[in-house]
């Protein structure tokens, strides 16, 4: 009953804002002052990239993904982020449950320090780990001595990629978890749950679309990284060029077409994590709000309950 | 009293432990690495190694172009969140998702395709450069970049103010005689004003660091088109290692006092709102 009394003021609510908005002009002028400056930094870098990987033809194309060497890159590529996101999962899940179910000192500064990765610049992120284990660095004889290579191999661009991924998964769960709280835990764990029992079916449910947000997010810096890996990679053609370093080496030898296929793959990962972050937002906001209207339908229930008892 | 309810769940010496294990290997012992190292260079010599001109000139187009690409975004994502939150048009909520676009495009394919685009065959070099714009290889083609990878910031700190502000103060002010120019002004504005400075502060830390997509387009021409973070590649590459760690310090304490500042922003942006 209130819902609908409610829409009918809206309406009327509507007619009446004449004095609160633009005019129609001024209204369609910063639309298409706002729509030109996507088209020129949104729309048309994206189409470019899609046109440009096509514009030898299919065959062309599919020549460039399958070169041995692009191969190798996108092998390399996958390798990495497989190896980088679930490590930062296991971190992300385990600070979140430290930080938002446990008090303790200093956590505003754990929390700081967790998010610094993302202050630093890339290329000064490659230079601290060539710094601790390339050949001039702290650990870089003893290194040589033992024959394990980090620097300019896979080891070094997975260290690279997990310290510029490192926050993602972390700082989307902690406030999940915060929000949350610890009620549902005390109580399976009241109920006989053990530790893990509590967790798998307790805390992870209450978290997972949270989680899946931060994993796409980890993961799609993860593959797109390029001034870090590039820094610790050495450039080795078939051996430690990823992708993106890929991509730039075909520039450097004007192969545009190739190098445009490569980014088109890449292109086409950014426009899928675009799509399931928007589809993760759009539930989330639809849960908000029927928990809104249950909410509300409840506090009427109570309200009616009320009358009725008081008649 | 409150600890001890919080006891009844397991695990935090685990995860506590974990978490400060991870966070040293990973983060504390390369910074630390990075600053002990530094720590080894004299004083002079460090000196020396930051401001050497080529250095300087860097420094100049790094933080100059990041200023004005801030400055831009800063604008034009203050005229887009205003317009997909106030106007209804058709492709609306495509725009809307597509604003975080380039957080998820790799930075070398925004640099690749930008460069493209903006040369002289490219799609829109076609028409600018005859003009006289070139963005490809000059100042101008690492601000369109930095303009690139920066958008979302204003437009996400912006966006959930505009919402959730309260149209009554506008009806006010337009029932007392207020035209929508001066309403705009008086009272929209400043409710505005403290998340479109951090939008702002933000798309300029990010700008400051950025490097994938500037190495495409600028062409790399020292005392020209060359950022900070190329020199330290650059200084890398010819095993100068003293000289990209001096030039990495210094942008370092800088991302870090803008991280600060960030901070205080924040904070004082979530009290205008609250208040």
């Amino acid at each position: 009953m209130a819902g609908i009394a409610k829409q009918k003021l809206g309406a009327g609510y509507a007619k009446s804002q004449r004095g609160t908005e633009e005019s129609p002009l001024a209204k369609w002028t910063l639309i298409t002052i706002a729509m030109l400056f996507c088209l020129v930094f949104l729309l048309l870098p994206l189409a470019n990239v899609f046109v440009q990987a096509l514009s030898k033809g299919w065959s062309v194309y599919v020549q460039s993904l399958t070169h041995p060497d692009s191969w190798a890159a996108i092998k390399l590529t996958l390798l990495v982020a497989a190896i980088a996101v679930p490590l930062n999962v296991i971190f992300g899940l385990a600070a979140s449950w430290a930080i938002a179910k446990f008090e303790f000192r200093g956590k505003a500064l754990l929390i700081t320090l967790i998010d610094l990765p993302f202050s630093v610049s890339p290329v000064v992120a490659g230079l601290m780990f060539v710094v601790l284990f390339g050949l001039q660095g702290y650990l870089g004889s003893w290194l040589q001595e033992h024959d394990i290579k980090i620097i300019f191999a896979v080891p070094g661009i997975v260290l690279a990629t997990v310290f510029i991924t490192f926050p993602f998964v972390a700082r989307e769960l902690i406030p999940i978890m915060q929000a949350t709280g610890t009620d549902q835990e005390q109580a399976a764990l009241t109920l006989g749950a053990n530790g893990w029992q509590t967790f798998w079916h307790v805390t992870l449910p209450s978290v997972k679309w949270g989680l899946v947000y931060g994993i796409i997010l980890c993961n799609a810096r993860a593959m797109g990284e390029f001034g870090a890996v590039s820094v610790v990679s050495g450039h080795i053609t078939g051996e430690t060029d990823t992708m993106p370093l890929r991509v730039e080496k075909l520039y450097n030898e004007y192969q545009g077409e190739a190098a445009f296929a490569i980014a088109s793959l890449l292109a086409l990962l950014a426009l899928v994590t675009l799509g399931i972050k928007t589809y993760l937002e759009w539930r989330q906001h639809r849960e908000y709000e029927l928990a809104q209207q249950s909410a509300a339908a409840e506090s009427s229930d109570t309200f009616l309950e009320s009358k009725s008892k008081n008649e | 009293m409150a600890e001890k309810k919080f006891n009844a769940l397991p695990g935090f010496g685990l995860t506590m432990g974990f978490t400060l294990f991870y966070l040293s290997a990973l983060v504390i012992i390369p910074i630390g690495g990075l600053v002990v190292r530094t720590l080894g260079i004299s004083w002079s010599e460090f000196w020396h190694l930051a401001t050497t001109e080529r250095a300087l000139a860097a420094y100049k187009l790094t933080f100059g172009a990041s200023l004005v690409a801030a400055l831009a975004n800063a604008i034009f994502g203050t005229l887009l969140a205003w317009v997909l939150t106030r106007y209804d048009f058709p492709g609306r909520r495509f725009i809307d998702a597509m604003v975080d676009f380039p957080f998820a495009l790799p930075t070398a394919v925004a640099g690749l395709t930008l460069a493209n685009l903006f040369a002289a065959n490219g799609w829109l070099g076609k028409w600018l450069v005859p003009m006289g714009i070139k963005g490809a290889f000059t100042p101008l083609g690492v601000m369109i970049a930095l303009t690139f990878v920066g958008m979302p910031f204003v437009v996400r700190t912006l966006q959930p103010v505009l919402e959730n502000f309260e149209r009554e103060v506008e009806e006010a002010a337009a029932t007392l005689g207020a035209g929508r120019l001066r309403t705009f002004v008086t009272i929209i504005a400043p409710t505005l004003l403290p998340p479109v400075i951090t939008g702002f502060a933000l798309a300029f830390a990010r700008a400051i660091g950025e490097y994938g997509s500037i190495v495409f387009i600028s062409g790399n021409l020292p005392f020209k088109t060359e950022i900070a973070p190329q020199l330290i590649v650059m200084r890398l590459e010819e095993y100068d290692y003293a000289g990209a760690i001096a030039l990495a310090v210094v942008l370092l304490i800088f991302s870090f006092a803008l991280l600060a500042v960030i901070n205080v922003l924040e904070q004082w942006a979530s009290k205008f709102i609250k208040g």
